[in-house]
């Protein structure tokens, strides 16, 4: 968690990571994601969040929690 | 009510740097919901996924407009569908209908064009391998052959022998028209004379008697000048047969080998762009004709194609079953169906269609199919959004080579329908099952297993 805390993200989905010098675009959905994980917030928590906010089943969430989480670990984030 | 969900992505932002090829934006997504008309959804409900499925109407237009090319501009223009392109029976029947005589290049095509009510005198018999049986069946019953090498020489001798009498058949030219690699292979070659040779061989012989000249140049011929070039040297050397041997030649058959609108792995512009029209093959291939031929003058033209009449009439939908993420960063999809139903997946990048739009940022993605192989990669590289398991993607053009090549291997091969002109769904081959593939299987005895319990 480290490193997400390390990250300047807007409202826009705009992120930066002043350790690299990268930035990145993140979607809605990964953005809400993404603060969640900064706040400690479980996977499990996450997708139930994600289920209760959006039009998306528990099962597709927790999928896609996972499939982030993977998605922000090769991008050296987390 | 809930906000519409939409997959979390994360994309690294690259500035400044230089893309030659440059990504599809966001708009360039592409959907396609219905087949003629036939929502991709009740297809599947009802025949299941994967399916192969067919245009009637795109099959009938492309026989119409290159029929046209070609007939409008020279007098005596006959179609021979290539059966190997794809021999379901409806599809050959439906190239029948419109006129096509069969083109077969071995016993089991032959026996499936005979099946199908082709008389013998409307088959054209090509090939390296026609057994003697079949020879003898073809010759008996007056099929076009065409002579790939000087064993079925001696094999047609034989046939003559048998039945007392001379037979006419054709001569298989491989050439240089401009064509490489040069499709050597197949039938004699012109430029070292051993085309000629064989010829004389057969006047030697005085059982057969050349009547035709067949040439195929190769596949997916972009260059309309190779057959100009093709069809010159044909109409040469049949003039040098009639001077030498007085041997008359009433057909040129020039093969098939047109392209259709797809895309060549490795081709940078799109097919539309990349690939002649059929009417610029029509004119290259006339004007050669009319510059070559003595005036009045008119042999058959027969052409054999195949992939420019069918390809892009045919669908493959497929189901996403599994989405994954590489350890590399790639997102990744397993699809129901792989390179054992789209074989031409080796060489040709699909156009591949969602069944609905889906929001999110596109990924460079990788289809892999059903198969536990490594290489069952239906397309290692494409520009998706986040999909989900269950949707259905309409892969195209797959309608050449597809479903002849396709395996019986590892899984089912599935169901093909055919969309008829009037948005009729016809079932045109069920899907298979484990009879299909243990049918033919005898287990010896002393492996039969008690049934247990």
């Amino acid at each position: 968690m480290h490193k997400l805390s390390r990250l300047a993200i807007n409202e826009e989905g705009f992120v930066f990571n002043p350790t690299t010098g990268d930035s990145f675009q993140v979607s809605e959905t990964g953005l809400v994601i993404l603060g969640k994980l900064r706040d400690g917030h479980s996977d499990e928590a996450i997708a139930q969040a994600l289920a209760e906010k959006y039009e998306v089943s528990l099962e597709d969430a927790q999928r896609d929690v996972a499939d982030f989480r993977a998605s922000l670990k090769n991008l050296n984030l987390i | 009510m809930k906000p519409a969900y939409e997959k979390p992505v994360i994309k690294k932002l690259h500035n400044g740097l230089m893309n030659k090829f440059g990504y599809s934006p966001a708009y360039a997504r592409k959907v396609r919901t219905d087949i003629d008309g036939v929502p991709v959804a009740d297809l599947v409900e009802k025949f299941g996924s994967p399916l192969f499925v067919y245009s009637e109407r795109i099959l009938r237009q492309k026989y119409r407009q290159m029929h046209t090319a070609f007939s409008t501009r020279y007098p005596n223009v006959v179609f021979g569908w290539s059966y190997k392109t794809n021999y379901l029976n409806a599809i050959c029947a439906l190239m029948h209908q419109q006129g096509s005589i069969a083109e077969v290049v071995s016993g089991m095509e032959y026996e499936k064009a005979r099946a199908l009510g082709v008389p013998g005198e409307n088959i054209i018999f090509n090939g390296p391998h026609k057994a003697q049986a079949a020879l003898e069946t073809a010759v008996r019953e007056g099929a076009m052959i065409n002579v790939d090498h000087l064993d079925e020489i001696y094999a047609l001798e034989r046939v003559a022998q048998k039945l007392g009498r001379q037979l006419h058949v054709g001569l298989r030219l491989n050439l240089d028209a401009g064509v490489y690699p040069q499709w050597s292979r197949f039938g004699f070659n012109l430029e070292s004379g051993q085309a000629l040779e064989a010829a004389k061989r057969m006047k030697y012989g005085g059982k057969l008697v050349l009547s035709g000249l067949h040439c195929h140049l190769g596949t997916f011929i972009m260059d309309a000048g190779a057959y100009a070039r093709q069809v010159e040297k044909m109409v040469a050397f049949g003039c040098e047969l009639e001077k030498a041997f007085g041997y008359s030649i009433e057909y040129l058959d020039i093969g098939g080998g047109f392209p259709s609108k797809s895309r060549l792995k490795g081709v940078y512009l799109p097919p539309e762009v990349a690939l002649p029209a059929i009417d610029e093959y029509a004119e290259a291939i006339a004007q050669a004709l009319t510059k070559a031929l003595r005036p009045g003058d008119f042999p058959k033209l027969i052409l054999e194609s195949g992939r420019a009449l069918v390809d892009e009439a045919g669908f493959l939908i497929t189901t996403i079953t599994a989405t994954k993420r590489l350890p590399d960063g790639t997102r990744a999809y397993v699809a129901d169906a792989g390179v054992n139903l789209l074989f031409t997946a080796n060489w040709f990048k699909f156009n591949i269609e969602m069944d609905r739009e889906v929001g999110g940022v596109n990924e460079q993605s990788v289809i892999y199919g059903p198969l536990c192989m490594n290489i069952d990669v239906v397309d290692e590289s494409v520009l998706l959004p986040p999909l989900s398991c269950g949707m259905r993607l309409t892969v195209s053009p797959v309608g050449a080579y597809n479903h002849t090549q396709s395996l019986q291997f590892i899984e089912y091969r599935p169901a093909s329908v055919l969309i008829g002109e009037r948005g009729e769904v016809d079932l045109i081959r069920e899907a298979e099952d484990l009879a299909d593939i243990t049918r033919r299987e005898r287990m010896p005895k002393r492996f039969a297993q008690e049934e247990v319990g």
